[in-house]
């Protein structure tokens, strides 16, 4: 009888288990496509629905289309708030050299301010500023990690 | 190199008894040669004088531990225990009896001399080969007493050149980036030390961000990257007098810096919409000259050391590749070939190699190539590293490693390592703090 709890109890904690790492696996390819990161964790709002940033692929600059509509939003909020100027934050990931990463950052971030320009932004109004690795969002050494640090981050400057 | 392997054991076996002793250091050395070192004499008047002065106890005993570490830092000395010395100091640099140190299978010997002149520490040391039973080596210097760990650092570099041949790099300082706080918001300042981590300064406060310290040919300037009000630009920094000045007037980013071996310019990256050329600037007359011109990243030059030539970083095939060309710009020729990705190449002081950082696979790794692509050889592997800067005499590496942190993203740090050449000898090169970036000077006593 009482072997028999155990057994039970045991079985119960295996399937927990496997209900939890299931989760854990599902809960990174979600916020993953290909190793663009896809999830809302570190994202902040410059408004309402308007997110703040963009990422990008490994050693990449290319816009995807999630980017593409991120900045299209800001780009309508900068068309309301027309006084507002803004700093385009470019940053790379640690798996890098520093200086090569520098110029990655200052890369992805003009990506970003490129597409807002086609979007009627002014380029008085953006400034860019590339931090290389050096201001990781997520201190992980794991690819989820790197994939929110590869990033462009629209910060309001005034 | 074989070759020069070969005839070196053919006429030493023959000879051991009488030969002069030869460290050779172009292989990894499995077999440090034993070498004693005796702490420098020193009467008791003297003693208490540099005691009153620099408050050690034995100045004599403090110098003859900094060159017995020296040498053991190297890898090619195996420095004796001193309890087992048979013979006092001031007797043995009169003159050593050669059976007493053979008996504890010493096969060279340093001796010295500390007095004080006219306020002034007086060092004398001798070289002695134990199994030739003759002197090498025989020097005296003053200094201020100050400087007496400069001493120790001189000694080394003499005793070093005269047993390998080559010049030594003890007498030298380090310039890096002083590391501190989470990984996330990393407070960083620019610091110098010497080459054992002694003497360590700081040289900024760490207000903003900085990185990538280099020195210039005569190690008395240091040209960075400083974040100051959030504009990352090329300084430059004479290190005794503080001045700090931005290297040119760019509309946007400059970093990778590095003087041209004249100290007359410097060499750096400029980026514009998204794009980063290689530009140097002309210290004397200001002048501005771009040397690529090329819509990829074009980043990390470095001249080789007669200014003919840069090496330099480069996507433009698609990834990460080491290139080198003309110092005019002219010539751009693609060199590394090898798989992965590859950065910062560094040209040997000595002109025959480019030393890099590789990924691949990721892992990273420090290697070695000559200036045309052949011969790569990796020296060291690890999950995080880079950045590899020279000994003045081409013989040994300094980089930054960083560590992987664990799933709850503790456990970060970055630490200064440094390698010979030969793949062997790695060792961490300790810091009050962590550390990366390292940039090492010139010999100072040149």
């Amino acid at each position: 009888m009482r072997f028999n709890k155990i057994l039970k109890n045991t079985l119960l904690v295996i399937l927990a288990c496997f209900a939890l790492s299931a989760c854990a696996t599902k809960k990174v390819s979600t916020q993953m496509q290909g190793d663009v990161y896809t999830g809302t964790d570190t994202v902040e709002y410059l408004a309402s629905g308007v997110p703040d940033r963009v990422f990008f692929a490994t050693n990449e600059s290319v816009l995807t289309t999630a980017s593409r509509e991120t900045l299209r939003k800001q780009a309508a909020w900068l068309r309301k708030n027309s006084k507002i100027t803004i700093v385009l934050e470019g940053h790379a990931d640690e798996r890098g050299t520093r200086e090569y990463n520098l110029a990655l950052g200052e890369r992805r971030a003009n990506a970003a301010k490129d597409y807002l320009m086609t979007y009627g932004i002014s380029s008085d109004r953006i400034s860019v500023l590339s931090y290389g690795k050096e201001r990781p969002v997520d201190s992980g050494s794991n690819p989820l990690a790197w994939s929110k640090n590869r990033r462009s981050v629209t910060v309001k400057a005034n | 190199m074989k070759k020069k392997l070969l005839l070196l054991f053919l006429i030493i076996v023959p000879f051991k008894g009488n030969a002069l002793i030869e460290v050779d250091i172009t292989r990894g050395n499995l077999d440090p040669l034993p070498i004693a070192v005796s702490p420098l004499s020193i009467d008791e008047e003297t003693k208490k004088k540099f005691n009153e002065i620099l408050n050690k106890k034995n100045i004599g005993s403090e110098i003859s531990i900094i060159v017995e570490r020296n040498l053991k830092t190297s890898g090619l000395f195996n420095p004796l225990d001193k309890k087992a010395f048979l013979q006092k100091p001031d007797i043995a640099n009169l003159k050593p009896r050669f059976e007493d140190w053979k008996l504890i299978k010493a096969q060279a010997l340093i001796t010295g001399k500390v007095s004080i002149e006219n306020d002034k520490l007086r060092v004398e040391f001798r070289l002695w080969d134990i199994l030739a039973g003759r002197e090498m080596m025989a020097l005296a210097f003053t200094t201020v007493p100050t400087n007496w760990r400069r001493v120790g650092h001189i000694i080394t570099d003499k005793v070093y050149e005269r047993l390998t041949g080559e010049k030594g790099y003890f007498d030298t300082r380090i310039i890096y980036v002083a590391e501190d706080g989470p990984k996330t918001q990393r407070i960083k300042k620019l610091a110098i030390m010497d080459q054992d981590g002694f003497n360590n300064k700081f040289l900024t406060l760490g207000n903003e961000l900085v990185l990538t310290p280099r020195f210039n040919p005569t190690s008395q300037m240091v040209t960075y990257l400083s974040y100051f009000r959030n504009l990352p630009r090329v300084y430059l920094l004479d290190i005794e007098t503080g001045t700090q000045e931005v290297v040119g007037d760019f509309p946007g980013m400059t970093f990778a810096p590095r003087f041209s071996p004249d100290g007359k310019k410097i060499i750096m990256s400029f980026a514009k919409d998204g794009n980063s050329d290689i530009y140097t600037m002309d210290l004397e007359n200001r002048v501005v000259d771009r040397i690529t011109n090329h819509p990829s990243i074009d980043t990390s030059p470095s001249y080789s050391p007669d200014g003919k030539y840069i090496c330099f970083n480069s996507d433009r095939s698609g990834y990460q590749q080491i290139y080198i060309m003309d110092s005019s710009g002219k010539n751009v020729k693609r060199i590394s070939f090898g798989n992965g990705l590859y950065g910062t190449p560094v040209w040997s002081p000595r002109g025959d190699l480019i030393a890099f950082t590789k990924l691949h696979k990721g892992k990273f790794y420090i290697g070695v190539m000559r200036t045309d692509g052949s011969g790569e050889r990796l020296l060291t592997e690890n999950f995080y590293q880079e950045a590899p800067s020279w000994s003045p005499n081409g013989r040994v590496l300094i980089f930054y490693r960083e560590t992987k942190t664990d799933e709850k993203g503790k456990g970060f740090s970055a630490k200064l390592w440094s390698i010979d050449l030969t793949g062997y000898n790695e060792r961490q090169v300790l810091t009050p703090t962590d550390a990366s970036d390292p940039s090492w000077s010139s010999l100072l006593s040149n």
